[in-house]
C-alpha cells in the first residue's frame, strides 16, 4: 500500500509538465542541410536509447515520449525549435545537437527556461559554459587538440604544420586555436593558417597558398561535408602530404566518391572506434544494425549515451522537474556508457579518451588511444 | 611563381564557369530587357541532371564511366534537359507577362527561382550529393610545381569551345541574325517579318543550355552538388555580365574570367572572407563609375 502511494504520489510529481503517463524528452537535430548525417546519426542513437528504457518498464513506471524537430542544421532555426520544445511541447529535458554552432543557439534557451540540456558531441568549451543547466557527454576541444598535437609530433613526425579552418563555425575555429597554442607550446611550428566558409566549393586558392609554404601535414578541423571536396582539390593542386583533423570528420559520407582515394592515409580523433572488441561497443552495434541496417558512428553513440545519463539523473532524482534532475545530472559519476565512463566534472563537461581512426580504402581503422 | 602561375589557372578553370552562366544572363537581358533571376538555378538543374544521367550510364554499363564518349553524352544530356526547362520556364512563366511592367516579371523570375531551388530540396533531398567522376583528373602540366590537373582544363577547353559555337551561332546564322535584330529593335524586327516568339524560345534553349553545360563543369570541378549550390554562382555571374556590359555576348565571357581571377587571387592572397565581398563590391563601382560595364555601348533613352 505505501509503495502504492509512493508511485501514485511520484506520477504526480512527474505530470506538472506534459502529459500524464509520459515524460517528454525533445530533441533539436540536423535531419537535413549540408551535415545531415551528424542529425541522422544521433537520433538513431538516441532513439533506440527510448526505445530500450521504455521496454525495460520505462523512468520510475513511465514511458518516455522522444519529440525531434529538424533545425535544418542551422543556428537561427535551432533557436526556434528549442523555443518550440519548451514552450508548445513542455519537454523536460532537451537533447542536442552535434554541431557546437547549433548547440551554442539552443542552450541559452534552456538555460533562460531552466530546462536541462544534454548535447552529445558539441567539443567547444563555450556550449555548457551558457548555463548551469547544460551538460555534455563528450570530451571538449581542448582535449582534443592536445590529443592531435601528441598525434602530430610522436606519430606522424610533423613539425611545419598549416591550418585551414572555417571561419563561419565555432566548433572550427575554436579547435583551430586551441590546437594551435598546443602544437607551438609543443615545440611545432603554424606555418600558414587559411580560411573557408561552410558551403564554400572551391578552395583551390587557399591550398594553393599552402602548398607554397611546404607544410608537412595540413590540419583541416572542420566538418566532413566540406573536407572531402578539400582533400580532392589538394590532391588535385598536387598537395601529397597527409591532411588530419578532428570529430567533425566523422561520416561515412566523408569518403564518398573522389574523397575515397584523396583522403587515403588520413587521420581524425574522434570518440569512439567501432573497430573496438569493448563488448559494450560490439553490442550497440549489433542493436544498431539490426534497427537501422547502417552502421553507428560517434555521433550515434554519443546520443545513446546522452539519453541514457539523462535517465539515470530522472531516475535517481525520482522526478522528472528540470531542477532536480539538472542536480542530479551534475552528480553522474563513473556512469557505464557505450562510449566508456562517463563522470561530469564541475563545468558540466564529460572526462573521456580519445581515439585516432586512420582512413584506409574509405574505412576508418584504429589507429591508437589517447587517454586524458 | 610557382603559387602564381596555379592561382592565375585556378582562376581561369573558376571564371570560364561563371562566363558560361553570364552568357545566359546576358542573352536574356539582350533579347527581352530583364534578368532572369532562376537562370542560377537552372545551373543548379543542369548538375543534378549530370548526377542522374551519371547513374543511370554507370548503371547501364555496370559500374564505370570514365570514357570520353560517356562525359559528352552526359554533357549533351544536361544540355538538352535544361534547354527544355528554359523553354518550358518562358512559355509557361514569362510569355504571359510579357506586356506586363518589367518589375512584374523581375519578382516573377525571383519566384521561379524560389520555386527551383526548395522544389529541388524535397525532390533530390537537402544534403549535398557527390558528383559522379565523369572523367578521371589527370596531372597534365607540371610548371615549376605548379600542377594543372586535367579536369580544370577540360573545363577551360569546354567553355572555350561552347563560347565559340556561340559567337558563330550569333553572328553567323539566320536565327542568329533574327537575335540581333531583336535585340537592336523588336518592333522594327517584328514588322520585318522576324518571329518574335520564335526568337525569344531560342534565346531561353540556348543560354539555359550553356548553364547546363556549366552545371556539369561545376560538378567536374568540385564534385559535391546540392539544390542551393545556383544561388551564389548565379548572382556571381549575374556581375560579371554587368561587369562586362549587359546583353553583351563577348562581355559576359570576358566578366566572367576576370571574376574568378580576383576572387582566386583574393582568396589567396588576402582573405578568403573577402571573397563574395569582392563581386559584390565590383558590382557597387561598376554601377556606380561604368554602369555600361567594359564593353557595353551607352543606350539612349528617348523619353
Amino acid at each position: 500500500m505505501l509503495a502504492l502511494t509512493a508511485v501514485i504520489f511520484l506520477s504526480f510529481t512527474g505530470c506538472n509538465k506534459g502529459g500524464g503517463n509520459e515524460i517528454l524528452i525533445g530533441e533539436f537535430a540536423s535531419l537535413t542541410g549540408p551535415n545531415a548525417t551528424f542529425g541522422i546519426s544521433s537520433t538513431n542513437g538516441l532513439k533506440l536509447a527510448v526505445e530500450e528504457m521504455n521496454n525495460n518498464g520505462g523512468i520510475n513506471g513511465k514511458q518516455i515520449k522522444l519529440i525531434t524537430y529538424d533545425n535544418q542544421g542551422k543556428p537561427s532555426e535551432s533557436q526556434t525549435v528549442v523555443q518550440r520544445l519548451i514552450k508548445n511541447d513542455n519537454v523536460v529535458a532537451v537533447i542536442g545537437e552535434v554541431a557546437s554552432s547549433n548547440s551554442k543557439a539552443g542552450a541559452p534557451i534552456c538555460q533562460q527556461n531552466k530546462i536541462p540540456m544534454v548535447t552529445p558531441a558539441s567539443t567547444n568549451p563555450e556550449v555548457t559554459a551558457i548555463g548551469d543547466y547544460i551538460f555534455r557527454v563528450c570530451f571538449i576541444d581542448p582535449f582534443q587538440a592536445t590529443v592531435l598535437t601528441k598525434f602530430a609530433i610522436n606519430s606522424l613526425k610533423v613539425k611545419r604544420v598549416a591550418v585551414l579552418k572555417d571561419v563561419k563555425n565555432a566548433y572550427s575555429t575554436g579547435l583551430a586555436d586551441f590546437f594551435e597554442k598546443e602544437f607551438k607550446a609543443a615545440g611545432g611550428e603554424i606555418i600558414e593558417v587559411q580560411s573557408y566558409s561552410a558551403g564554400d566549393k572551391d578552395f583551390k586558392a587557399q591550398l594553393t597558398a599552402i602548398k607554397s609554404k611546404n607544410p608537412e601535414a595540413i590540419f583541416i578541423p572542420g566538418y566532413y561535408t566540406d573536407v572531402g571536396l578539400i582533400a580532392i582539390q589538394a590532391r588535385e593542386i598536387g598537395i601529397t602530404v597527409p591532411l588530419f583533423g578532428g570529430d567533425g570528420w566523422e561520416s561515412e559520407k566523408l569518403t564518398e566518391g573522389k574523397a575515397k582515394d584523396a583522403l587515403e592515409g588520413c587521420y581524425f580523433s574522434t570518440h569512439v572506434s567501432t573497430e573496438n572488441p569493448d563488448p559494450a561497443i560490439q553490442n550497440f552495434i549489433k542493436k544498431y544494425k539490426e534497427k537501422y541496417n547502417a552502421m553507428p558512428d560517434a555521433m550515434s553513440f554519443l546520443a545513446y549515451d546522452a539519453g541514457l545519463i539523462l535517465f539515470d539523473a530522472m531516475k535517481r532524482a525520482g522526478s522528472t522537474e528540470p531542477e532536480k534532475v539538472k542536480n542530479e545530472l551534475a552528480k553522474t559519476k563513473d556512469f557505464m556508457g557505450v562510449t566508456g565512463k562517463i563522470s561530469i566534472n564541475e563545468q558540466r563537461n564529460a572526462v573521456k579518451p580519445a581515439v585516432i581512426l586512420e582512413i584506409k580504402g574509405g574505412q576508418f581503422k584504429y589507429k591508437e588511444t589517447v587517454q586524458p | 611563381m610557382t603559387e602564381f602561375i596555379q592561382q592565375v589557372f585556378n582562376g581561369l578553370s573558376l571564371g570560364s564557369i561563371y562566363a558560361l552562366i553570364a552568357l545566359g544572363y546576358t542573352m536574356i537581358y539582350g533579347i527581352l530587357r530583364f534578368i532572369n533571376f532562376a537562370h542560377g538555378d537552372v545551373f543548379m538543374i543542369g548538375a543534378f541532371s549530370g548526377y542522374y544521367l551519371g547513374i543511370v550510364f554507370a548503371f547501364s554499363t555496370g559500374g564505370g564511366f570514365t570514357s570520353l564518349a560517356m562525359a559528352i553524352a552526359i554533357l549533351l544530356g544536361a544540355m538538352l534537359i535544361c534547354s527544355l526547362l528554359g523553354f518550358t520556364i518562358e512559355k509557361l512563366v514569362y510569355k504571359p507577362l510579357r506586356k506586363s511592367p518589367k518589375l512584374t516579371i523581375l519578382i516573377t523570375a525571383i519566384g521561379v527561382s524560389l520555386f527551383l531551388e526548395y522544389g529541388g530540396q524535397l525532390v533530390f533531398g537537402a544534403d549535398p550529393k557527390s558528383f559522379p567522376t565523369l572523367l578521371e583528373n589527370k596531372p597534365v602540366v607540371n610548371l615549376a610545381g605548379a600542377v594543372i590537373g586535367s579536369n580544370p582544363l577540360v573545363v577551360l577547353i569546354t567553355a572555350g569551345i561552347l563560347m565559340t559555337v556561340l559567337r558563330l551561332i550569333v553572328m553567323k546564322t539566320k536565327i542568329g541574325t533574327a537575335m540581333r535584330a531583336v535585340s537592336y529593335n523588336p518592333t522594327a524586327a517584328s514588322l520585318m517579318g522576324i518571329n518574335i516568339n520564335a526568337v525569344i524560345s531560342f534565346t531561353f534553349i540556348i543560354g539555359s543550355s550553356l548553364a547546363g553545360a556549366a552545371g556539369i563543369l561545376y560538378g567536374l570541378n568540385y564534385p559535391s552538388i546540392d539544390p542551393l549550390m545556383g544561388i551564389l554562382p548565379g548572382l556571381k555571374a549575374f556581375v560579371a555580365a554587368v561587369l562586362g556590359g549587359i546583353g553583351n555576348i563577348p562581355g559576359a565571357a570576358i566578366g566572367g574570367m576576370i571574376i574568378g581571377l580576383l576572387e582566386t587571387f583574393v582568396t589567396g592572397y588576402i582573405s578568403p572572407t573577402y571573397r563574395d565581398a569582392i563581386a559584390f563590391g565590383i558590382l557597387i563601382l561598376i554601377l556606380l563609375f561604368k554602369p555600361t560595364g567594359i564593353l557595353g555601348k551607352k543606350e539612349i533613352e528617348k523619353v
